[in-house]
């Protein structure tokens, strides 16, 4: 069996598409492409299919990853034009590469967000990012799947930068809009924008009059420079060797 | 910029002769898109991939360039909406015409309902979200009563003038259609028009009819406009037509208040459905929704006669699309969809005259594969479970459903379902022996003429089928569902003067019957119970059979917070009680003359000048025959017994065979690349 990693990015208003929804909109794309997924065995067989960390509803993403089971060897470059063909624009398809081996799920360690956070000013933030900076810890509180938990939202965060000259946001109107970037760490219970967020509240009461925009920029290896690898890139010379 | 303000009535709205000055239409463009304003409050609502459009099949076309525009809506929320055949069809219809544009517009959930009020975003399109305020037409397709409360949300939210009669020439023309508009005279204030029958020509020849109007400069505003539509004879437009009432509160008569308008309203037929294969590209959602397949129409129509029954009764006479069609629609709707379920719909499919060579051959060209064929039919015999078979050849066989209708041989007689409890208990052992391991079994409940020992019998049946399964099959893992619906008289059946049971007295025999289902504790074990309670229908019933009174309670359930009325956990027989009770008084009627009363057969009911081809006469008589438990048989196989319909809308039966078969694909094999791409 071929197994196959691919990047794909949730854009713009597709960003409110939940995993969910996503999985089934994949397995119609497999589908509609004419790919030779896999199946697994037994009385409901399901399509070779396993997701890395996804971004949450909402949330947009430049670096989602899954991997699939191919039942015939297909050329990676065809099978990302045929999914990104399948998918509605929106869902793109960016990268596909033949796994050489490994986990895809051990090369996600880190995650780089971005944070648009629109009428909110600049300098305020900096101040709240200052007071999240210096806490040792910063208790936060979500709702899970196990009920409310209540977590520190500071140790996992390993970067945490208010863009010094704001780029307008993405379609956003003129309105002053502060941006932050963040590089957080894949613990347990993860540690998301939102509870960043939560924490930026706890420490400096700071409130978003609007929904903020969150964005996923990349998420792999974290190098010793605080920087991500993309997790796809172990394979690629793999996948050069065994096509030619 | 904020929800459009309602312009104020123009003092000269008409002066009845229908030649006031033509006047520049004012109608503005909506906002380019209201996504903008739209976008921040969508992390604030649950499942905001509704609201977002993008989904495959859908259709955004240049504004600018569409001489005629349609926003089409079906009221109840996205999940439930998208999947509606008639929207998609309809969407379809209009988009292919090059200088028409159709968008879509949903029920909005009350947590985003309240945000946009709060924030002035108008009831928007999810293709390119703009104001549906905007279009020229706006179209509503109710399968249902219940969603009358939502159309109020969508046209007060769209900043649209809630009655007809305020409207300007800046708002769009509110059509109604779908099966509820066979009676719309309840919605007949907000409306500004309504079709009857089939939707794919009429929408092209209303659109046929507005694009002429607006080319001309919109001659006469919007009054002209509703004049011409009315005069073709199929689009009823109720501000046209004048109801008396008598003193004891029943209606006098309906007539038209205007030269040129008809007597009464014809519903429209579309022949030959091979002529018309939509969906050819149905909208695949990213949300999840009711049902995740692609859906093609085997035929409409149906003579099984059933007396309940208003779809089968108003989409006469029955057209059958050819094998081959069917087919063809399933290989590219597939292509296309990337669904793996495909649901052969109709209201009898296994009547189809060719369906078992349609069940086997598509079986074969899909075996191996992962795509799963389905046939929600409700015929019971073995003819049944043999095509049931052949779709389930390599699947699982999960459930089966089976719909006698009534408990006994007496009421089935009253309502013209024709079974037999010998033949019920022999088709489901069948399907037992076959490998099902769960049937379920659909019952009315409130049925007219209906005794509690009509209802206690369904309790002999499923113990029966139990015990008969259990005795075949050597198993006791075996199970069936009784599940329970209640009963509700529609305009243009049989029914439509049987007088409705109290909710009071079906909740009491659903107890008994649960009870009698559980006296023996061996066989209620392998028993499941689904029922209704009688209140939702009652309501649907003052709904389904009100005139134009009526409105004024939907307007005050709807101002009382009434919304999402076909959900349970929003539905409020309190708030519909309380408002019929406040306004009915004023008009000498109450909720019990709608519903538990039973009309005589001189009484004019509120539909009267619709009509939908069947005979008043011939529908009395079959009134009759149901209380003498007279049966009725299928035209399609007995002569015609003069129903009206062919005849007064000059159609006739169209069935097979054709004596075709379905060949096997060839199998496509390879990646699907877009065209043009980089290889």
């Amino acid at each position: 069996m071929q197994r196959v990693r691919i990047r794909y990015a949730k854009r713009g208003p597709l960003r409110f598409t939940s995993h969910r929804d996503f999985a089934r909109a994949f397995e119609r794309a497999l589908r509609r492409a004419g790919v030779p997924i896999a199946f697994s065995q037994g009385f409901t067989p399901h399509p070779k299919i396993s997701y890395a960390s996804a971004a949450p509803t909402g949330v947009a993403s430049e670096a989602e990853y899954l991997e699939i089971g191919l039942r015939e060897q297909v050329d990676p470059a065809q099978l990302r034009a045929a999914l990104d063909a399948a998918l509605s624009p929106g869902l793109d398809v960016l990268d596909a590469v033949v796994a050489s081996g490994g986990s895809l799920a051990d090369r996600i360690e880190a995650s780089h967000w971005r944070i648009e956070l629109p009428e909110v000013d600049p300098a305020v933030l900096r101040r709240a990012v200052a007071a999240f900076t210096a806490a040792e810890e910063v208790l936060v509180e979500r709702m899970t799947k196990q009920g409310r938990r209540t977590f520190d939202a500071r140790s996992a965060v390993i970067r945490i930068d208010v863009l010094a000259s704001p780029e307008t946001p993405s379609g956003a109107p003129a309105v002053p809009c502060a941006i932050l970037e963040l590089v957080v760490r894949q613990v347990t219970p993860s540690v998301r924008p939102d509870d960043v967020l939560s924490g930026l509240r706890v420490v400096a009461d700071l409130e978003p009059p609007v929904s903020p925009r969150v964005i996923r920029l990349a998420q792999g290896t974290l190098t010793a420079q605080d920087a991500i690898a993309d997790p796809l890139d172990a394979d690629r010379d793999g996948a050069t060797i065994g096509e030619r | 910029m904020s929800v459009p303000s309602t312009t104020p009535r123009p003092a000269a709205a008409n002066s009845g002769d229908g030649s006031s000055p033509a006047r520049p239409t004012p109608r503005r463009d909506p906002e380019p898109s209201v996504w903008p304003r739209l976008e921040p409050l969508l992390p604030q609502v649950t499942k905001p991939i509704q609201y977002v459009g993008g989904e495959l099949g859908a259709v955004v076309k240049d504004w600018d360039a569409a001489a005629v525009r349609w926003a089409l809506m079906y009221p109840d929320a996205y999940e439930v909406g998208l999947p509606n055949q008639g929207v998609q069809i309809l969407y379809e219809v209009l988009n292919e015409l090059p200088d028409v544009l159709a968008e879509r517009t949903y029920a909005v959930w009350p947590d985003l309902e309240k945000l946009m009020r709060a924030h002035g975003v108008p009831q928007f399109t999810v293709d390119a979200h703009r104001s549906v305020r905007g279009f020229d037409v706006f179209g509503v397709s109710f399968s249902t009563e219940l969603g009358y409360t939502n159309l109020l949300t969508a046209i007060d939210l769209a900043g649209i003038p809630l009655l007809a009669a305020d409207r300007t020439d800046a708002d769009p023309v509110i059509v109604a259609g779908g099966h509820a508009a066979f009676n719309p005279e309840p919605i007949a204030d907000f409306v500004d028009a309504a079709v009857l029958g089939d939707g794919e020509e009429a929408v092209l020849e209303i659109t046929g009819i507005v694009r002429e109007w607006k080319a001309e400069g919109s001659p006469g505003g919007r009054d002209e406009l509703l004049l011409r539509l009315a005069r073709t004879e199929s689009v009823y437009v109720p501000r046209f037509y004048d109801v008396d009432y008598l003193p004891d509160g029943r209606i006098q008569r309906v007539v038209p208040n205007r030269a040129d308008v008809p007597f009464r309203v014809h519903k429209r037929t579309t022949m030959d459905l091979d002529a018309w294969p939509y969906p050819k590209k149905p909208l695949v959602p990213l949300a999840e929704t009711v049902h995740e397949r692609y859906a093609v129409e085997i035929f409409r129509g149906c003579t099984r006669g059933c007396r309940f029954c208003q779809a089968g009764m108003i989409t006469r006479p029955v057209r059958e699309r050819s094998i081959t069609t069917v087919g063809q629609m399933v290989r590219e709707g597939l292509e296309f969809s990337g669904f793996h379920e495909v649901g052969l719909l109709s209201l009898s499919s296994a009547d189809h005259s060719e369906i078992g060579d349609m069940c086997s051959g598509l079986a074969q060209q899909y075996e191996g594969t992962n795509v799963s064929l389905s046939l929600p039919s409700t015929r019971v015999d073995a003819f049944n479970i043999d095509l049931a078979q052949e779709l389930s050849r390599n699947g699982r066989r999960t459930g089966l459903t089976f719909a006698p209708e009534g408990g006994s041989e007496r009421i089935r007689k009253v309502i013209n379902k024709m079974v037999s409890k010998e033949d019920l208990i022999r088709t489901v052992v069948t399907a037992y022996t076959n490998g099902w391991r769960q049937v379920k079994l659909y019952f009315m409940c409130g049925l007219p003429t209906e005794t509690d020992d009509d209802v206690l019998e369904i309790a002999d049946m499923a113990h029966e089928v139990i015990r008969a399964g259990r005795a075949a099959t050597g198993s006791k893992d075996i199970r069936c569902t009784v599940s329970i619906g209640g009963f509700v008289p529609k305009p243009h059946t049989p029914f439509q003067w049987a007088p409705m049971e109290r909710p009071e007295v079906i909740d009491g025999r659903l107890r008994m019957l649960k009870q009698a289902i559980n006296a023996d504790r061996s066989l209620g074990r392998a028993i499941g119970f689904r029922y209704h309670d009688g209140e939702p229908s009652l309501i649907e019933g003052l709904l389904s059979r009100g005139d134009r009174r009526v409105g004024a309670v939907i307007r005050r359930v709807w101002e009382d917070g009434g919304r999402f009325d076909g959900w349970s956990e929003h539905f409020s027989y309190q708030r519909w009680v309380q408002a019929a009770t406040e306004v009915l008084p004023a008009f000498g009627v109450d909720l019990d003359w709608y519903t538990t009363r039973q009309r005589d057969e001189l009484e004019v009911l509120p539909w009267d000048h619709l009509d939908s081809g069947l005979d008043k006469d011939w529908l009395w008589q079959d009134w009759q025959d149901a209380l003498g438990e007279y049966e009725q048989d299928d035209c399609r196989w007995t002569p015609c017994f003069d129903c009206g319909v062919c005849p007064s809308m000059d159609t006739e039966i169209q069935i097979g065979p054709t004596g075709r078969k379905l060949l096997p694909l060839t199998p496509v094999t390879g990646l699907k690349l877009p065209t043009g791409a980089q290889q």
